[in-house]
């Protein structure tokens, strides 16, 4: 069952270029359009936790802003729960939930439980049920002490778990997570993390992501959506991002010099220092294990650690890789 | 004095970028003076012409009001200025090489100089060019546009202080409040921009010729509409720059007890 | 819960936050109640330096500023976010008010109350007290309903205009300021009858912006001057009614328009 049904979405910001001097400029001015989404298509299914990621700029918020119904596209047909978003937004809108990070939904000069009890009215819920769901929330969020204080009063950290419930009141089915970690010290993104998961799977809540953070990407998603200048450039397991770079790096303490000619062909060895040395190897070619016995018996492994690359760095050469193939298939 | 005079010159440059802001501001401010000039014309009408003012000098003077609105205290704050009262961030202007008071006045110069500027000069050639007699601007001879042009300097200086005295007030955040949102609407009536000077009652004139706002506005609109004669400008320009001072020494006074207080409270 | 009831408690909600600051909030009304204050004293002046306004006395023409100020500063109280409209698009806060399952015009009326309005409101009530006193009219119960729906048609007209003002922000985002033309100009207009105005000016604000069916005809009628017929002074206040509605309906229209800002 799809949750999710998007064809061919397509976007176009027309803006207004002011130039020429400044009397010319008051009369004219030349329009331009941007293609924000060229045509994005993707389907989800009930109980995924989907990142989407992508650079500033490639259409990640559109595509969010098209599925809640806030903006209307220039093509394409998209199904939310059911719904067409842009010509049934207010009967969406009672169903999903919608977390900007960098903005707050909450009142800012009233205590949050006023904020809660005036997003009751506006989402009709009933008395009972807020309560029973607000306490859930309070209890996993550990929001209790913070109920009484005024908004303006809170750090950012709990401000946006006081946000993650706001959101969840009325018990969407979907929720869209934009940059939900932006800004938050380390405790409290685990924090986060820890109850988007706990929501994914025990209230099985389906719940797309945008981050910048990879580190959210990987400890929650287990699909993701790579975008840039308007298309999907990727969509797969959060594994299908590394792609043919499925390097691993192994830093190693040797109490003796490593032979290089004893390794097996394909791993590249750089000495760091008179005994650390670092090995990098495609683990689908050279099995970790058969290095870490190598190093072990010849060598006197002393202590080792193994890396992915940063996730950063894939995504990054991903991107530059996949825009490459676009524009030259394009 | 270098220092001060590109601050004025940075200032200035980046208001003059509103344009459009200043083309819609002019198409309004039109609106009202015709609709204003269309009040005063019905009670001219009614009334007869013996009155303290020709219906032509009316009109004058309505566009005038019109055309210098921008150069009023209070028609519009310098608002980064505010916030930085506000944030507390005003400590670091604290630190720069300059007296603080002559920083802002000449900031103030460049905001109450630059709009007015953009939307003044098409206001003046619409409201003389484009209009029919008794409802144009009608030009004055020498003399008395001489004694307009000295007289909007003195305007222009009295302006500049009191709206560094209203800023002063900002480091007591309400008191701050309550003055920018009441003075306003006083200056407007007392400098004669809500209906003109002259015509008010008989018995308020004494006062009105001595208040503090007299010279913002409706003093220098009479000289140029010759209900002042020219030679009478000395008196209007003594008046002036006398009040400019007193609100100069206030306002240092004010922005000095300010300053101290948000040491204190900065801890 | 129904839309009006959630009305209420929003308007409950902006004024518990609003009351936290409770001295800025009094000084704002206080600054508003004098700016209209000296408004009606520029009125005064002239009325005491002419004598008089083509037959109208000062009495007669505090009926017209009365009506004209107290549906401006009600409608005011009410519309005043769709004022500032642009900044709710500029923030991303309109974003918020379509991913809720309510009508955007309630979100928007219930995000604020200006009850600081209360300024203008309480001087233009004033003047309409005291106009009336001083006339001592012999009114029937219809000249009272008659003064009442035409208080209502003209908040609703104004409230109409403000939020086709805001509605330009779809197209723009900045909100055209040029609209001020007809929504303060409409206030200053209406605070005199409209036939002492030139035939252009008299002839925009009836047909394109309806204010003499709000102030001027049924105005004159109460002052037992019918330049129109009686009927229509009394049907003319469902005009303003109607601005307000043709003004949601464009609203929605706008909508469909609507660029959200930000990334």
């Amino acid at each position: 069952m799809y949750l999710i049904q998007a064809e061919g979405l397509r976007k176009v910001y027309r803006i207004r270029q002011r130039d020429g001097n400044w009397l010319k400029s008051m009369f004219s001015s030349r329009r331009m359009t941007v293609e924000a989404l060229r045509s994005v298509s993707f389907s989800i299914r009930e109980g995924e936790l989907i990142g989407y990621i992508g650079p500033n700029g490639a259409g990640k918020s559109t595509t969010v802003k098209l599925l809640s119904g806030i903006l209307t596209p220039d093509g394409g047909t998209c199904s939310v729960l059911g719904l067409t978003p842009w010509s049934q937004r207010r009967q969406l809108a009672g169903k999903i939930g919608v977390v900007f990070g960098q903005r707050s939904q909450l009142w800012w000069d009233l205590p949050v439980d006023d904020s809660f009890r005036l997003l009751r009215d506006i989402y009709r819920v009933k008395e009972p049920d807020f309560r029973r769901v607000r306490d859930e929330l309070c209890d996993r969020l550990s929001l209790g002490a913070l109920l009484q204080t005024p908004v303006r009063q809170l750090s950012l950290g709990q401000r946006m778990r006081c946000e993650l419930a706001a959101a969840l009141l009325h018990s969407p089915a979907l929720v869209f997570l934009d940059e939900p970690t932006i800004g938050l010290d380390a405790a409290s993104k685990l924090a986060v993390r820890e109850f988007i998961r706990d929501r994914n799977r025990h209230a099985g809540m389906t719940v797309i992501l945008t981050t910048h953070d990879m580190d959210d990407i990987e400890a929650l998603c287990s699909r993701v959506m790579l975008i840039g200048h308007g298309r999907i450039l990727l969509d797969g397991p959060v594994r299908a991002l590394a792609g043919e770079n499925a390097e691993r790096c192994i830093t190693a303490v040797l109490e003796r010099p490593l032979d290089e000619t004893s390794l097996p062909p394909g791993v590249r060895v750089q000495r760091q220092s008179p005994q650390e040395w670092t090995l990098r190897l495609d683990p689908r070619r050279t099995p970790v294990a058969q290095i870490v016995s190598l190093l072990h018996e010849q060598c006197g492994l002393v202590d080792m650690m193994v890396q992915n690359p940063p996730i950063d760095e894939i995504v990054a050469a991903r991107y530059a890789q996949l825009e490459r193939e676009a524009e030259v298939g394009g | 004095m270098k220092a001060y005079w590109a601050l004025f010159r940075a200032r200035f440059r980046t208001l003059l970028q509103y344009r459009a802001a200043a083309a819609a501001g002019f198409a309004t401010q039109v609106v009202f003076g015709l609709v204003n000039l269309c009040i005063l014309r019905a009670f001219y009408r009614y009334a007869g012409a013996s009155q303290p003012m020709t219906l032509s000098q009316a009109a004058s003077y309505i566009w005038l009001g019109q055309a210098l609105l921008g150069m009023q205290p209070g028609w519009s704050m310098d608002s980064e200025t505010a916030n930085a009262v506000r944030s507390g961030a005003v400590a670091y202007d604290l630190t720069r090489p300059l007296d603080m008071y002559a920083h802002w006045y000449v900031r103030a110069l460049a905001l109450r100089i630059a709009p007015t500027l953009l939307k003044s000069v098409p206001m003046f050639l619409f409201a003389s060019l484009l209009l029919p007699e008794g409802y144009a601007l009608v030009w004055p001879p020498l003399p008395s546009l001489l004694a307009w042009m000295a007289a909007l300097a003195g305007a222009l200086a009295l302006s500049c202080s009191i709206t560094l005295l209203m800023q002063a007030t900002l480091f007591w955040t309400v008191a701050g409040d309550g003055v920018a949102r009441i003075l306003p609407s006083i200056i407007f009536l007392l400098s004669g921009m809500v209906i003109p000077l002259p015509l008010f009652p008989d018995w308020a004139q004494p006062f009105l010729r001595i208040q503090p706002f007299y010279g913002l506005s409706g003093a220098v609109s009479m000289l140029f509409c010759q209900i002042l004669p020219a030679r009478e400008a000395g008196q209007v320009i003594a008046l002036q720059w006398g009040w400019t001072a007193a609100f100069v020494l206030g306002g240092r006074w004010l922005m000095g007890r300010g300053l101290r207080r948000l040491n204190v409270a900065g801890g | 819960m129904n839309g009006l009831r959630l009305y209420g408690r929003m308007l409950a909600v902006a004024m518990r936050s609003q009351l936290q600051y409770r001295a800025s909030f009094l000084l704002t009304t206080l600054g508003n109640f004098i700016s209209a204050f000296a408004d009606f004293l520029g009125i005064w002046a002239f009325f005491d330096r002419f004598g008089g306004l083509q037959g109208w006395t000062l009495a007669e023409t505090a009926i017209f500023y009365g009506i004209g100020n107290v549906s401006f500063a009600l409608s005011e109280m009410f519309a005043r976010e769709f004022d500032v409209f642009g900044s709710h698009v500029r923030t991303g806060s309109f974003d918020r008010m379509l991913l809720r399952p309510r009508s955007t015009v309630l979100q928007m009326m219930g995000a604020q109350c200006q009850i600081m309005r209360i300024g203008r409101l309480i001087q233009g009530a004033g003047v309409l007290a005291a106009g009336v006193w001083l006339l001592r009219p012999a009114w029937g119960v219809q000249h009272w309903l008659l003064l009442l729906a035409s208080i209502i048609g003209g908040t609703a007209l104004f409230f109409g205009l403000i939020i086709m003002q805001a509605t330009c922000c779809f197209w723009t985002v900045e909100s055209l300021e040029i609209w001020n033309c007809v929504t303060d100009g409409g206030r200053t207009v209406a605070q005199y009858p409209l036939d002492i105005y030139e035939k252009p000016l008299r002839h925009f604000f009836t047909y394109l912006v309806p204010l003499a069916c709000m102030s001027y005809w049924p105005g004159a009628y109460l002052l037992g001057r019918g330049y129109v017929p009686a009927w229509v002074s009394f049907l003319a206040p469902c005009a303003g009614i109607l601005i307000f509605l043709l003004s949601i309906w464009v609203w929605n229209c706008g909508i469909r328009h609507y660029r959200s800002c930000g990334s």
